[in-house]
């Protein structure tokens, strides 16, 4: 029993310790990276915007991401009302993908520098790029 | 640059039109929901209470008039034509009289016609399906407001229990890499990964911009699509007109989808 | 108490090194099973389970069977289990994270598998079956080594675990239970849709479980100086028959309701799994070869004095062990996929990646028990040595 809890004891800083990295890197959303947005369909607009804000889809475009996906496979829900007050159709590759046509330059660039893999992609189909 | 979630909410509320409900409508997201008022269907969107099929293989003959109905199905969603038959994956195909109906097979003196007869089989949408109460993620479920059974591949954990539980053999495993073996890929539809369990979802991405199942617009009349709640609904006129069966109803799973067989006025 | 793993005979290391190597070829086969998917099984879209989940299915049954030890020392006072119940609790530990990493090795998106608790679902016996079975690991896992520790320092164990085994005994019972209705509620399956399943399950749980604990106790007093003790290994023998009678009989009772009352669904994969179905006879050999162990190793056991012939006792075991293993672990589930759904015929045998990543995952359940019974039988021997 003293035996236990010492193992115990031990098991939890080993657990802390294993995930520290992981520990640290929590509010650490921000990268230095800038995602280009250049891209024809983005040029072509009057007055370049998101669904929302750029600060809020850069920090919280997953959560975004996740809920629209429930909603719209599990709740029928496919037209988003932006805080703009516009109206947008919930798609990723329809809609997210349309504007956003360089994925390597706007998606990636990101994920890559964070070392995240999104599983997006293993089912949604990247834009065409023409290379790099 | 940096900006924390607070003070962008701040600068959320006092810069968005809705003043200060944008902020707290933003700062739901992030708590993985969000008011009825930031979101909804498309007004296209057909409704119904439970939808349903019926099938009837009187119109169906040449092996045309069943390809169209599973090509129509199979090329919009991204559907994999794998070559191992082990790793199958189908949404939607046909199928003898006896592995239709394989309870009522044993009948050795039936009728010639209707014995080689062939049908059409896909997801039959139980109004209590097998799958869903199997299902430890609830990644396949039942949509409470129109029936259609659902498979959310973003969910599924690929345990297979569904595919145990459905009586119907409606349900493929991607065994293997799908996108191999999908020859033109329909570029406004996901495909799916390895390891998850596909099958039919009554076209719900149509559905949602008021189209018509594929399989339903592909097949010349012989599927009719419709709400088994609707006493007026177009199936539901078929299904107290003519004579229909259902696959293994003794089950209880309540199938929706009612097949024609006998030609008979049609012929 | 755990640094007593650390020390031992050459053999002891070779042993290790070995269940090394074959966790080592297990994890090469899963790690391409994990890029390839599950294709590089010889599973297919009529038999969706093969393999990993009958293993998972016996290995429950293993597991359960613990209780058949710790109801007749705690519950009857029947003091010739003191010395082997911890083997029987330790038994317990490995075969349970055995079956989780089965269910591992089975899933199709194992990164997912958090969605379970997730998205907990309980009309699902999924979600019952991961509640029960952590539940009974973690049990068996404090009153082992809890009893053990306190056996160590020669007092009793402390109160606190008095409750907890006892909670134990109706837990056994229900993770065997739970993973019985994972299969006998499923409407259109006829081989599963079984009243008795259960019973069943636990029937041949309670000859299989302890059988293997024999052989186990007469290794472990082969290789160490630490003895289980010879009643206690007979009393175990006594429980395996009457077990395995009550198997062959509930068996006897579904080859009646299926062939009596003649209805194909039900009939089918029985023929199946015995006779074949149009020259689809892979699993004929296999499932003969488990009715002809069951009846060996039952006319040994049912007569005492051959019983008490411990070569002639471990023989009887290992027969009716492979017996169970091959109707449980493999024939029990096949029988549900094969006729499919349209009455059709797919074959299933396992491939040769799939055999090595099973195996792997017995390696990893053997390296735990074997540390676990290296610490109990070393605290055990340092008892003697003090008592003598
Ligand atoms: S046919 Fe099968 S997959 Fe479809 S709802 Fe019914 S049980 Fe589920
Ligand atoms: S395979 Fe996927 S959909 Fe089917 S039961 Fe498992 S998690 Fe649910
Ligand atoms: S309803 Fe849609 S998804 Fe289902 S079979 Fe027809 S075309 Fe395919």
């Amino acid at each position: 029993m003293y035996n236990s809890g010492k193992i115990i004891a031990g098991l939890a800083v080993f657990f802390i310790l294993a995930t520290l990295p992981f520990l640290l890197n929590l509010g650490k959303a921000n990268a230095k990276i800038e995602p280009s947005i250049d891209t024809p369909e983005i040029n072509a607009m009057p007055v370049k915007h998101c669904v929302e804000p750029k600060a809020f889809m850069r920090s919280e475009h997953m959560q975004l991401l996740n809920t629209w996906r429930d909603e719209v496979v599990r709740n029928g829900n496919r037209i988003y009302v932006g805080s703009d007050g516009n109206e947008y159709g919930i798609s990723l590759q329809n809609g997210c993908m349309k504007c956003h046509s360089n994925k390597k330059e706007f998606c990636d660039k990101c994920h890559n520098y964070m070392a995240v893999v999104p599983y997006c992609w293993s089912c949604h189909i990247a834009p065409k790029e023409n290379k790099s | 640059m940096s900006m924390n979630r607070r003070q962008f909410l701040k600068l959320a509320s006092a810069s968005t039109v809705l003043g200060v409900g944008g902020a707290s409508v933003i700062s739901n997201i992030g708590r993985g929901n969000l008011e009825a008022a930031q979101i909804h269907p498309d007004p296209r969107a057909l409704k119904a209470k439970r939808w349903g099929f019926v099938v009837d293989v009187s119109k169906l003959s040449t092996d045309e008039d069943y390809q169209k109905c599973v090509n129509a199905c199979h090329d919009i969603h991204n559907v994999p034509n794998n070559p191992n038959p082990r790793h199958e994956v189908k949404w939607i195909w046909r199928d003898t009289y006896e592995h239709t109906f394989p309870n009522t097979a044993e009948d050795k003196i039936m009728n010639k016609e209707l014995q080689e007869k062939n049908f059409l089989l896909f997801c039959n949408h139980c109004q209590n399906p097998a799958c869903v109460r199997v299902c430890p993620t609830k990644a396949t479920f039942k949509r409470a407001s129109d029936g259609i059974v659902m498979q959310d591949m973003h969910r599924c954990i690929g345990c297979r229990f569904c595919m145990a539980a459905c009586p119907f053999g409606a349900r493929s495993f991607n065994y293997t890499d799908p996108r191999p073996n999908i020859k033109v890929e329909n570029k406004t539809f996901p495909t799916r990964m390895i390891g998850v369990v596909e099958k039919c979802t009554a076209c719900y991405e149509r559905l949602a911009i008021g189209q018509q199942p594929a399989c339903a617009e592909a097949s010349s009349g012989a599927i009719v699509f419709g709400d088994l709640d609707d006493p007026n609904s177009e199936v539901r006129k078929l299904i107290a007109e003519k004579y229909t069966i259902r696959r293994k109803p003794e089950l209880g799973t309540q199938p929706s989808i009612y097949y024609v067989i006998g030609g008979g006025e049609h012929a | 108490m755990l640094e007593k793993a650390l020390s031992g005979s050459n053999r002891y290391w070779a042993w290790i090194f070995f269940l090394l190597a074959v966790i080592g070829v297990g994890c090469i086969a899963y790690w391409k099973q994990l890029n390839e998917g599950l294709g590089i099984t010889g599973l297919s879209r009529d038999v969706s389970w093969g393999l990993y989940i009958g293993q998972f299915t016996f290995l429950v049954g293993v597991a359960a069977s613990a209780v058949m030890l710790v109801i007749p020392y705690y519950l009857h006072d029947f003091k010739k289990f003191s010395k082997i119940v911890i083997l029987g609790e330790f038994l317990a530990v490995s075969a349970v994270i055995m079956c989780v990493l089965f269910i591992m090795a089975d899933m199709g998106q194992p990164m997912r598998v958090a969605n379970i608790l997730l998205h907990p679902t309980p009309g699902s016996i999924v979600f019952w079956d991961v509640v029960v079975l952590n539940g009974y690991l973690l049990l068996n896992l404090i009153i082992g080594w809890t009893t053990l520790g306190a056996d160590r320092k020669g007092v009793r164990p402390p109160d606190w675990v008095k409750p907890l085994i006892y909670l134990s005994v109706p837990w056994a019972v229900s993770i065997h239970t739970v993973t019985a209705f994972l299969y006998a509620g499923i409407p259109g399956r006829h081989f599963w849709l079984t009243a008795v399943m259960a019973a069943r399950f636990l029937a041949s749980a309670f000859a299989g479980g302890p059988a293997l604990l024999i052989i186990l106790a007469l290794l472990v007093r082969k290789f160490s100086k630490f003895d289980p003790g010879t009643e206690a290994i007979q009393a175990i023998g006594k429980i395996v028959t009457y077990a395995m009678f009550a198997n062959v009989f509930l068996l006897g009772l579904e080859f009646f309701t299926a062939f009596y009352s003649n209805i194909p669904g039900h009939m089918h994969p029985f023929h199946y799994l015995y006779v074949g179905i149009d020259g689809h006879t892979k699993m004929v050999p296999l499932m003969w070869l488990s009715s002809i162990l069951a009846v060996v190793a039952l006319a040994i056991l049912v007569f005492p004095h051959l019983r008490r012939n411990e070569s002639i006792l471990a023989f009887a075991c290992i027969a009716l062990f492979s017996s169970l293993w091959i109707d449980k672990g493999f024939g029990l589930i096949i029988g549900g996929f094969v006729p499919n759904m349209f009455e059709g015929i797919t074959e299933y045998w396992p491939t040769f990646l799939e055999t090595l990543i099973t195996a792997g995952v017995w390696a990893t359940g053997f390296l735990i028990l074997t540390v676990l019974y290296k610490v109990a039988i070393a605290v055990r021997e340092e008892d003697t040595a003090v008592e003598h």
